[in-house]
């Protein structure tokens, strides 16, 4: 029904920022599988940044140190049938969504049973059983093709939601504003993530927005929006469930911008000397993999020596992942013309 | 909302222009899958700049008939990611020149995702192209180049109401992302009788529109129709143009070119779209490498001037190809 301002009362319309109030609920056992995937995270980008520097991977290679406690923390919160748009910061999501380590690794190493076989690199896979869009490099325009995964989500009415996740950098881009709008709109099952890690490979938030908050840009889009620790994964958690809750009950989509930070360099190749060193010595005491650890050995969830025997027992797991993908042969050059159409 | 109906919203019978033939395509299609659903701007109750999805709203419903805000960028991304879920979307571009704000989502996401990731992207593009009534620089593009150098994509381009729908009808079914490039100046201008409605044109095969022993025009679209009644006028000259109307230009039908030029020896191309870097040189580059002991004169291509479409009347008749273009050429080579 089309319904426009159709008097001459053209005084504003008072702006209602609307917030999300976290609600999922987190018990002991959650609190160990969200540990788990993170410290499992961390320590398989530990392990590539080593292949990376043995010349065992090709090109690049992103890692997400910082950003663990987001990408953990919002897809652990979805169900079967939902779908997500990853960022190149989110490699532990795909464990979440039920890659396994070894196809991980076939993947990283371009192996020809990898899931892009050779054709694509980085984390850049996907599956629509596991609910993995295969994002790509121009990163905002992946989450645009979770609006249409959520469009399908809700025509069918299955109440399924899908993410999107992105970095502060791509809200600057006019994809950015576009899908929010579409999202409210059409009122999408859509929850948008922003990774504010904040560079943009060199580019500092001062140089990139000028507002306080990027989520105060969801009043904008009549939305609502929050601006939360990046950093506390269960509050990560809480607030993704709550946004997740709301779409899957038809009341639309939401903008979440968690702030962290980035310890490393864009990709494993730069050093990052653009950051000041003060900068790095404050946020590495808020790595969230090791917050989250102190903090449930404070709660007595986890101890020190279970902590150890975890580490070891994800290590052993990761070395045989990559033994196995080195063994396994890269695709045949003739294959590089195959599969261009469906 | 009005009552249903099972019959077709335009055509019990008589002949239908070619905005009709895209309109029915449209109702047939998604009446026989429920997966098939529209998406653009102003194309819901208004019906669509041009009409062509005009009472599809109230037939199928706001799900399938999705009016959305402008953001072309927006529409492709979102068509694509129902097309990942088994969806079979029909992206309007309310203009084929706007498709540049969807150049992101088209080239790098619809087009790659089957190579990259093994994802089918079922998406149709309308592509309302063209030039010839004045429309200027940004309501009258031939964008097929910009996409022909892009693996991944198809293109069409139909210039009957017979092949619009066919076509239309044959891109809904494909499990590829097609552009499906609709002529504006075709629109109202042309019509004829459908034949059956299941009749689907496969993509990738061209039609001989006219036979002819003396030289080989390949063309398509509007410039079909000129290269038609070019094909006449040679004929009172003494002159028998084959034309073939190639109907898909990625992957176009090289076949049918090639067989036509082993009979006549002579190829003119002729499109609507700029010379330079134009599909005319695609083919041209074609026959010479893979046939070039069949020529017995050089290749010539008809297209319009390398300019941006121009505006005033006199100026974009100095651009376009024309009859006359197209008869100039022709004796060129024939006089060789």
């Amino acid at each position: 029904m089309a319904q426009s301002r159709s008097n001459l009362n053209v005084k504003p319309i008072k702006l209602n920022a609307l917030t999300l109030k976290p609600t999922g609920k987190i018990d002991r056992a959650l609190a160990k599988k969200l540990y788990y995937q993170m410290l499992l995270t961390r320590e398989f980008e530990d392990r590539l940044l080593k292949l990376y520097k043995q010349n065992e991977l090709f090109g690049g290679l992103y890692t997400g140190s910082g950003n663990e406690g987001v990408c953990i923390g919002a897809s652990m919160v979805l169900k079967k049938g939902d779908m997500m748009a990853p960022s190149h910061r989110c490699t532990g999501t795909h464990f979440v969504r039920g890659e396994t380590l070894e196809g991980m690794m076939l993947q990283l190493m371009a192996r020809a049973e990898g899931q892009t076989r050779g054709r694509d690199n980085a984390a850049h896979q996907g599956s629509i059983d596991r609910g993995v869009i295969g994002y790509i490099s121009h990163l905002a325009t992946t989450s645009t093709v979770a609006c249409g995964t959520a469009f399908a989500q809700k025509v069918r009415k299955t109440k399924n939601v899908s993410i999107g996740f992105l970095g502060e950098g791509s809200t600057s881009l006019g994809d950015f504003h576009e899908m929010l709008n579409f999202a409210a709109v059409l009122n999408l099952p859509f929850v948008l993530i922003v990774e504010n890690n904040q560079f943009a490979y060199s580019t500092p938030t001062n140089m990139q927005y000028r507002c306080a908050n990027l989520s105060d840009r969801a009043v904008g889009y009549g939305m609502p929006g929050i601006t939360i620790d990046g950093t506390d994964v269960e509050l990560v958690y809480k607030t993704v469930f709550a946004a997740v809750e709301r779409a899957r009950a038809g009341q639309g989509p939401s903008l979440i911008e968690t702030v962290t930070f980035r310890m490393q360099g864009h990709s494993a190749h730069d050093g990052a000397e653009y950051v000041p060193k003060e900068m790095i010595k404050q946020w590495e005491k808020r790595h969230p993999v090791d917050l989250y650890r102190k903090k449930l050995i404070k709660r007595g969830w986890l101890t020190a020596k279970e902590n150890n025997a975890l580490t070891k027992e994800i290590q052993a797991k990761i070395e045989v992942a990559v033994s196995y993908a080195k063994s396994r042969p890269y695709p045949e050059g003739a294959t590089a013309a195959e599969g261009v159409y469906a | 909302m009005p009552k249903k109906s099972n019959s077709a919203p335009i055509i019990s019978s008589g002949p239908v222009t070619y905005i009709d033939a895209i309109r029915q395509a449209l109702f047939e299609e998604m009446k026989r899958d429920k997966e098939v659903f529209l998406i653009g701007e102003d194309i819901g109750k208004f019906g669509g700049a041009f009409k062509a999805t005009k009472g599809l709203l109230d037939e199928f419903g706001p799900n399938r008939v999705v009016d959305t805000p402008i953001g072309e960028g927006a529409i492709m991304g979102m068509a694509i990611g129902a097309a990942l879920m088994g969806m079979r979307p029909v992206a309007e571009m309310q203009f084929a020149d706007f498709v540049t704000n969807a150049f992101t989502q088209l080239v790098e996401q619809a087009a790659k995702a089957h190579y990259r990731w093994g994802a089918k992207v079922p998406l149709v593009v309308r592509l309302p192209s063209g030039g010839g009534m004045g429309a200027g620089p940004f309501h009258s593009c031939n964008p097929e180049s910009w996409f022909l150098n892009i693996p991944g994509l198809k293109i069409v381009a139909p210039s009957t109401p017979n092949d619009a729908r066919g076509l239309l009808k044959a891109a809904i079914r494909d499990d590829n992302p097609v552009l499906y490039l609709e002529h504006k100046f075709l629109y109202r201008r042309i019509k004829e009788e459908l034949t059956d409605s299941d009749e689907i044109v496969p993509i990738g095969k061209a039609r001989i529109a006219r036979e002819g022993r003396d030289l080989t025009i390949v063309s398509y679209h509007q410039m079909m129709h000129l290269s038609l009644q070019a094909a006449e006028k040679l004929a009172a000259d003494g002159i028998e143009a084959e034309v073939i109307d190639l109907r898909t230009i990625l992957p176009w039908d090289k076949e049918c070119v090639l067989a036509s030029v082993a009979k006549t020896n002579r190829l003119l191309i002729v499109h609507e779209a700029t010379k330079t870097g134009g599909f005319g040189a695609e083919v041209a580059a074609t026959v010479a490498e893979e046939a070039f002991n069949l020529l017995d004169t050089p290749i010539k291509r008809v297209a319009s001037i390398d300019t941006p479409v121009p505006f005033a009347p006199p100026l974009e008749q100095y651009f376009l190809p024309s009859v006359e273009k197209i008869i100039d050429a022709a004796h060129e080579i024939m006089g060789f």
